[in-house]
């Protein structure tokens, strides 16, 4: 199976067919891609299933995107961020 | 505006499927709205179906029961007997005036996946709401460093991804739920350093209305405990995680000994070296679109808010049944035979002949499967002592990033005495998540020490003004239909 190839602030990620940004971020040793608001705190997957949206990125400049829950898409630019 | 269906199923978990498929098979007409992409629910999250694979039941449980009901459900689908909308949440639920119909408005689950061609409001006669439910979430000192992950997100990884969030990991909580997380785990290749269980089940398998009454129950466990001896994962009960550390992820936990009552009794001397820990205290019911029309709730044994339902599954509100985790958390089988039963309800409702002997025998096993809860719940309690553990500057709310400290505040110096003041003092469930992952620990902590958590102290922190989170211009645009 062809391996999907994304970039998280630049840097090339991979993923494979039907993974979340969340999973492929997992398998790629990311737990954390944004800091909160009020401590500057890493934040990455919690609940994983679109409940607790601590794992919003920036998905092809649409901000508060839930990682967990976006499919992997070839091409897709990914950005870290504050809340 | 597009037809009235006769039926709207909310949610394709196990309840819902069951519901859906059931109505539709008595000749219904069935809209089946999920937030999924894929049917199943949590409990049978699979990798995408779109993808070739020799391997999707791996880790699953029932899956037969499931590929049976996808299969109705495609049936009917190309029969155009039921139209799945999926990838979408209902986030605003109402009654249409005059109409005898309820009106569900959609939006995307992911904004950027849009399907062409579906509405943004769909109406039906009567409603089946399967919500389903997620990880019941108790604070702990460090739990919101990376690496902290509710156990039903590892599984998901593990079974809709195949993705491994951690290469040494402790499971740790309450519940029978911690044994399938820790066996994933160790199957997928990661070492369990530990399954922390803070109750102490030893007996309850053994006790009426308990595994040996679900033959199939029985079954699994003995399935997990050959999985635990293959992969030699220790067992700790009546043992809890006290304090999660790192700079900034999980480097390591400290363990802490409970009592038979529950009460902290002693830290262990070591902490446990761990890059994952996978936590639950049970499951939380979703309950926004119960709450929104404004049905019955109670307290479930669990201390979950639950709607209140009849033996078909029907609540005191018109036309609406609920069916799965939302009228008591209580598993997959149950979840499918109360949708079962309610979409068998929602027929009789809309004057079809109701097969008597195949609706008595799913209230006996809806029966049978409630009494098996309770036995289930009672040996998994939340642990007397869980604030024992907590520190004025622990995290309670992950989202506005409130403390345990500023909640015991607004209770005891603010004179805030219920979840609703303590909320719009303190903030606790104002973010993001609207209090889905902090609100029982919220509710129960804004309760004046020696009175009992209600109805009353968990709503406030259940219900939600819009279900699910919508753009402005979605809001702005939506002209109903």
């Amino acid at each position: 199976m062809t391996e999907l190839d994304l970039t998280l602030d630049g840097r090339p990620i991979s993923a494979r067919p039907g993974q979340s940004v969340g999973a492929a971020l997992t398998d790629a040793g990311v737990v954390a891609w944004r800091t909160t608001r009020r401590n500057g705190r890493p934040r990455g997957l919690f609940c994983g299933i679109g409940v607790c949206f601590d794992c919003l990125v920036t998905v092809d400049g649409v901000p508060n995107q839930r990682a967990c829950l976006v499919t992997a898409r070839d091409g897709m630019k990914l950005e870290t961020g504050d809340e | 505006m597009s037809e009235t269906y006769d039926v709207a199923v909310v949610g394709a978990g196990p309840a819902g499927l069951a519901a859906a498929v059931t109505a539709a098979e008595q000749g219904l007409r069935v809209v089946l709205v999920d937030a999924g992409r894929q049917p199943g629910g949590q409990f049978w999250r699979h990798p995408d179906e779109s993808v070739p694979s020799t391997d999707e039941s791996r880790g699953q449980h029932q899956w037969r029961r499931f590929t049976g009901l996808r299969d109705r459900l495609r049936a009917l689908e190309s029969r155009g007997s039921v139209t799945r909308i999926a990838g979408h949440q209902v986030w605003f639920l109402e009654p249409v005036a005059g109409a005898g119909a309820y009106a569900l408005h959609l939006t995307p689950t992911v904004a950027s996946e849009k399907t062409p061609g579906v509405p943004a409001l769909v109406t039906a006669v009567r409603l089946v709401l399967c919500p389903g439910g997620y990880d019941r979430q108790l604070p702990i000192p460090g739990w919101d460093l990376p690496g902290v992950m509710a156990a039903g997100g590892v599984q998901a990884l593990l079974k809709g991804h195949r993705s491994l969030a951690g290469k040494r990991a402790v499971v740790a909580g309450t519940g029978p739920f911690l044994f399938p997380v820790a066996a994933g785990l160790a199957e997928a290749g990661a070492k369990v350093v530990a399954v922390c269980e803070a109750g102490s089940p030893a007996g309850w398998a053994r006790t009426p209305g308990g595994a040996v009454a679900v033959p199939s129950k029985a079954l699994e466990a003995f399935e997990y405990a050959a999985v635990f001896a293959r992969h030699r994962i220790p067992l700790r009960t009546r043992t809890v995680i006290t304090r999660i550390s790192g700079a900034d992820r999980v480097e390591s936990v400290r363990l802490g000994r409970l009592d038979s009552g529950g009460r902290l009794t002693g830290l262990a001397r070591a902490d446990l070296e761990v890059d994952l820990v996978a936590t639950g205290w049970g499951f939380t019911p979703s309950m926004e679109l119960v709450t929104a029309l404004g049905a019955a709730t109670r307290v479930d044994v669990d201390q979950s808010l639950v709607a209140v339902v009849d033996a078909w599954q029907r609540t005191d509100v018109d036309r609406v049944w609920v069916a799965g985790e939302a009228t008591g958390v209580g598993g997959a089988l149950l979840a499918v035979a109360e949708g079962e039963l309610a979409g068998f309800a929602v027929g009789r409702d809309a004057g079809r002949p109701v097969p008597d002997g195949g609706t008595r025998r799913l209230q006996r096993v809806i029966r049978r499967g409630r009494a098996f809860a309770r036995a289930m719940h009672r040996a998994h309690p939340i642990p007397a002592g869980w604030r024992d553990w907590l520190e004025p500057e622990t995290t309670l709310c992950r989202c506005e990033e409130v403390t345990v400290g500023e909640v015991c505040a607004a209770r005891d110096t603010l004179g805030a005495t219920d979840a609703r003041t303590v909320k719009l003092l303190a903030r606790p469930g104002m973010g993001w998540c609207q209090g889905r992952v902090c609100g029982f620990a919220a509710a129960a902590l804004a309760v004046p020490p020696g009175r009992d958590l209600t109805a009353a102290d968990l709503a406030p922190m259940s219900r939600r003004t819009l279900a699910a989170p919508i753009s402005l211009a979605d809001l702005a645009g939506d002209d109903h239909g």
